[in-house]
């Protein structure tokens, strides 16, 4: 649907949604929310700091050039034995723990945004699939659903990655180093696309029998128009508030795969890594190298949860 | 001339929204008298819901009254701390909702439900309070009820659920119900059914009714006096058959005239152009004047109160062309 | 416009749809393996269990009934949303469901469908210009962005609302007003037939007078057939040309409008006008109304309506009565009971 624009300054359409957005009730809920308003300036301060690593970040953590083994495992600046430009430190390698953590922020917001796109795309498809086809194929598609349901993402992941090394056996280490980041995105995919499929499906059940699809249905649109242009945009709603809190479980997912070792290779650093790595030092006094990254995953998560949490309250319209 | 046994004092009821506080109860003033039936009349938005609501207590966050009084046998209720209210409620007022579905507990058998609500208000013992019950489905029509007694509200017909929702509802005895659409869920047929229990009943107990609904039909059949609202305001109230049959407000003609009949001289239904406003736009003076063929100038500036007290026999109404 | 063929159009006293012994049943057993450990049988709702009328061009022809009767079922099978299990739909001379080719589909094009519910008929992310000009994209009638704006524009006027309102979406409207945007979407492929399930049954007294109108000068100018179902009977007195009155499934009467209203010949319909409150309050005495509608899953045997019949006999019990058809001056009357074929009711004036 196009309305002729009219030439005042930005085009007619794009003015009035801008105009709608800054109006809406949404908006409007967002600024007297306390708690959303801190999640998103936290979240968003990190995520910005993270995605524009490397030009933020003091030193580049990957080129071996930069590092001086000498400054391994200074402590963070403000302590005695700190220095100004590594200001949270270094770890065993002289890396930059500030650098190392933007870099691996980046790279575990990279992973789990990539990951819970995939599921939605996959889930949703799924779900409507499901909901609108109803009888045979609604009951197949959802105990595939189900049988998805019952392997854990790190199992999914184990399984994957082990299938994929056995297809590229000569590749080895640097082989491996290539496929571990898709396996990882598929794996923690894979474990989050369920809950899409029975959301949506679960709407798709009610929206298929509201009068505006039956309109259409009698007016003689064909099912796929229907399902895409009517069903699609109206059970999104708790996809998006499902979507916000999957990123933050993707994240820590990923960070847990990698902890275990079975997610990125130890050379790319995410934060489940920077955490693994650190964790061997925690007891032995060099305290920053994992309680960093650890905050870092804990701030991100957490605010990302809160805005979720907020976005499903403002969403509900009984709770207006 | 005995005093009322409920009155509603200029009462003002308004919701807090984002672009200010709206006004849903402007200046609403009733009375009704013990075991009379007020049947409070008018479309969607107008504040009827509203009105029983705010009599029961049942107002909630963002609404609030505002200001006015509302008197139970001339004591004030409508600034009781919640305590007071919940004790109130029930035992001085009985209230029946629209849907009988969600009015009754799924979980509790309706035997169950009803000698809770007795015990509440009364000083029964258990075999006493049982007793009563039966008598209570018995008194609304409820075949067999000592097998009922432990049936769960699904396994009654809207219908009877409907029954049931009075029984506890008169379970107590109130002096006063509110009854808020209680027959508009229901098919014609039990409707008819549903009525004539509802009446039956509040005669024999002397319980005054406030009735609210859209239906005119029901309000014919049922009430003594008739208060029609209109965005927020009473502009009509009367004896029910001067109202119905000599409706002095130009909004009360209209919304008889549209009113399909069984005489076959009507080939188009008269109607009211434009629609109730909306409660962040309601126009100055008389709310009904943009949609009025009879306005005059003064409709649009002065806004006009009732010219009378709409009860013992006098029909008033709020508006300059018709006094 | 899609050219129909011939012999459709020529005939004007043809019907433009007839219901012969339609039927719909649902299933609502338990999943197979509780049947299997519980040995118990399907179940079936008998929705609609033998309806036959036929509605002829420029007439409204009005189903009463309450819950549980069907009449929505109807509607819905007669505008192709469900499929007869038994029967079919004649529409236009030729079977509803019958055919994918191009002709086929332009041809139940032309039977458009009006729900209840005005806040559930649209589509709340679409905006009003789009829900109006949907058919015309999806009969292949949409010459382009500027022919389509205006054929929505047309309609809007045509229904009482502004061209203006084309790009606001439907929150922005009262009841009253979306129930109009949703005859303007009905009215957009140039329909010859209209099917309204409760039309006005959702929208106030005032409202529903103004829809009602604008659907009888609708009707008038564009010689639509209408299909009105409804609970109401004021509103189906007001409208309809004929009317049926169903119970469980089935038609229990079929007349003209007067005569159904001035002599009711089925003990239901009588009972349903009895029924109706009385607004000009003569204080006329009711004859006690007993019972409910039985459950579907169980109706009663023979005919469903004897539980609650003042007149029901053995043979009433157990026999469904036939449909008997009498000629008349108005037109035709059908009426299906074992009393009034008996003769054991008198044709009495209806009390309203």
């Amino acid at each position: 649907m196009r309305d002729r624009p009219r030439r005042l300054g930005p085009p007619a359409w794009l003015h009035g949604w801008l105009r709608r957005w800054r109006n809406s009730e949404l908006v409007y809920d967002f600024r007297r929310s306390p708690a959303a308003i801190a999640a998103a300036v936290v979240g968003g301060a990190l995520l910005l700091a993270a995605a524009g690593a490397p030009w933020v970040a003091p030193q580049d953590p990957f080129d071996l050039a930069s590092l001086e083994l000498l400054d391994a495992f200074k402590p963070p600046a403000w302590l005695p034995d700190g220095a100004r430009h590594y200001l949270l430190g270094t770890d065993g390698q002289g890396r930059d723990v500030l650098s190392v953590v933007l870099y691996g922020t980046r790279l575990s917001v990279a992973i789990g945004v990539a990951a819970v796109l995939l599921a939605i795309l996959f889930g949703v498809a799924t779900g409507l699939a499901a909901g609108f086809a109803g009888g045979a194929v609604d009951a197949f598609l959802m105990r595939v659903a189900d049988v998805q349901l019952s392997f854990p993402a790190i199992l999914v992941a184990l399984l994957i990655a082990g299938v994929a090394r056995d297809l590229f056996p000569h590749g080895g280490q640097d082989v491996g180093a290539r496929i571990a980041l898709p396996v990882l995105v598929v794996a923690i995919a894979a474990a989050s696309w369920p809950q899409y499929a029975r959301t949506v499906r679960g709407s798709t059940l009610v929206e298929k029998n509201r009068e505006y699809v039956l309109a259409a249905r009698v007016i003689g649109v064909s099912p796929l128009r229907i399902v895409l242009t009517h069903v699609l945009p109206n059970v999104l709603g708790p996809v998006y508030v499902l979507a916000t809190v999957n990123v933050a479980t993707a994240i820590i997912t990923e960070a847990t795969l990698s902890f275990l070792g079975v997610g990125v290779p130890p050379t790319t650093p995410s934060l489940g890594t920077l955490i693994r790595i650190g964790n061997d030092f925690l007891l032995s006094g060099e305290w920053w190298i994992v309680v960093f990254p650890g905050a870092a995953l804990l701030a991100l998560a957490l605010s990302i949860n809160l805005l979720g949490d907020w976005l499903r309250d403002a969403l509900n319209p009984r709770l207006r | 001339m005995n005093p009322p046994l409920l009155q509603v004092n200029r009462l003002r009821v308004e919701f807090a929204t984002r672009g200010g506080p709206l006004l849903a109860l402007d200046d609403v003033s009733l009375s009704i008298d013990a075991g009379e039936i007020l049947g409070v009349v008018g479309e969607s938005g107008a504040g009827k819901s509203l009105t029983g609501a705010a009599v029961i207590g049942l107002i909630e966050p963002p609404g609030r009254i505002r200001g006015g009084e509302i008197l139970l046998d001339g004591r004030r209720i409508d600034d009781l701390p919640p305590q007071e209210m919940r004790r109130l409620r029930g035992r001085r007022i009985g209230a029946i909702f629209q849907d009988p579905l969600t009015s009754l507990n799924p979980l509790y058998t309706v035997g169950r439900q009803l000698v809770e609500t007795i015990r509440t208000h009364l000083p029964l013992g258990a075999a006493a309070a049982r007793q009563r019950a039966l008598d209570l489905l018995a008194a609304t029509g409820i075949p067999s009820p000592s097998e009922r007694y432990d049936h769960y509200p699904h396994q009654f017909s809207g219908g009877m659920r409907q029954r049931i929702v009075i029984a506890l509802a008169l379970a107590a005895e109130p002096s006063l119900l509110i009854a808020d659409e209680p027959t508009t869920a229901l098919d014609v047929s039990i409707q008819a059914q549903v009525i004539d229990l509802l009446r039956r009943l509040c005669r024999e107990h002397g319980t005054a009714v406030m009735l609210v609904t859209h239906d005119m039909g029901v309000i014919a059949e049922t009430a003594d006096r008739i208060a029609v609202m209109y965005a927020g305001r009473i502009i009509e109230i009367g004896p029910a058959a001067d109202v119905i049959h000599r409706p002095r407000h130009p909004y009360t003609v209209g919304l008889m005239g549209s009113i399909p009949r069984f005489d076959d001289g009507v080939a188009r239904l008269a109607q009211i152009d434009g629609a109730m406003p909306r409660l962040d736009a309601i126009p100055t003076g008389c709310a009904f004047h943009p949609r009025c063929t009879r306005a005059v100038d003064r409709c649009r500036d002065e806004r006009p109160e009732l010219d009378g007290p709409g009860r013992d026999g006098n029909h008033a109404v709020a508006c300059w062309v018709a006094s | 416009m899609n050219a129909l063929p011939n012999a459709t159009d020529a005939a004007d006293d043809a019907p433009v749809v007839r219901a012969i012994d339609i039927a719909r049943h649902f299933d609502v057993s338990p999943p197979w393996i509780d049947r299997v450990l519980r040995r118990g049988g399907r179940r079936l709702v008998r929705a609609v269990d033998g309806v036959s009328f036929e509605i002829g061009r420029g007439e409204t022809f009005a189903l009463v009934g309450e819950s549980g009767c069907g009449k929505s079922t109807v509607a819905r099978m007669l505008v192709g949303l469900e499929r007869p299990d038994r029967g079919r739909v004649e529409f236009l001379g030729a079977d509803l469901q019958a055919g994918s080719t191009a002709a086929a589909r332009a041809r139940r094009g032309r039977l458009q469908v009006i729900f209840q519910d005005p806040y559930a008929s649209l589509d709340p992310r679409w905006r009003v210009g789009s829900i109006i000009g949907e058919p015309l994209r999806a009969a292949g009638l949409a010459p382009g962005a500027g022919a389509t704006a205006e054929r929505v524009a047309e309609l809007l006027r045509q229904v009482g609302l502004s061209p203006a309102d084309a790009t606001k979406f439907p929150h922005q409207f009262s009841g009253g007003q979306r129930q109009r945007i949703s005859i303007a979407r009905a009215l957009a492929a140039r329909p010859q037939m209209l099917v309204c399930d409760e039309p006005t049954s959702a929208l106030d007294v005032s409202v529903q007078a103004q829809v009602l109108n604008l659907l009888q000068d609708l009707q008038r100018d564009l010689r639509l057939t209408l299909l009105f179902i409804s609970h109401n009977l004021g509103v189906v007195h007001h409208i309809a040309h004929r009317v049926g009155v169903m119970y469980l499934g089935r038609v229990v009467e079929l007349a003209p409008r007067r005569r159904l209203f001035a002599t009711p010949r089925h003990p239901y319909t009588r009972m349903l006008l009895d029924a109706i409150p009385d607004l000009e309050m003569s204080g006329r005495p009711r004859s006690p109304v007993s019972g409910e509608v039985p459950s579907a899953l169980a109706p009663p045997p023979g005919c469903a309506f004897h539980p609650r019949c003042p007149h029901a006999d053995a043979r009433c019990r157990s026999e469904v009565p036939r449909e008997i058809v009498e000629a008349g001056a108005d037109g035709p009357a059908m009426v299906a009971c074992h009393a009034v074929e008996e003769r054991r009711i008198g044709v009495a004036a209806a009390a309203t």
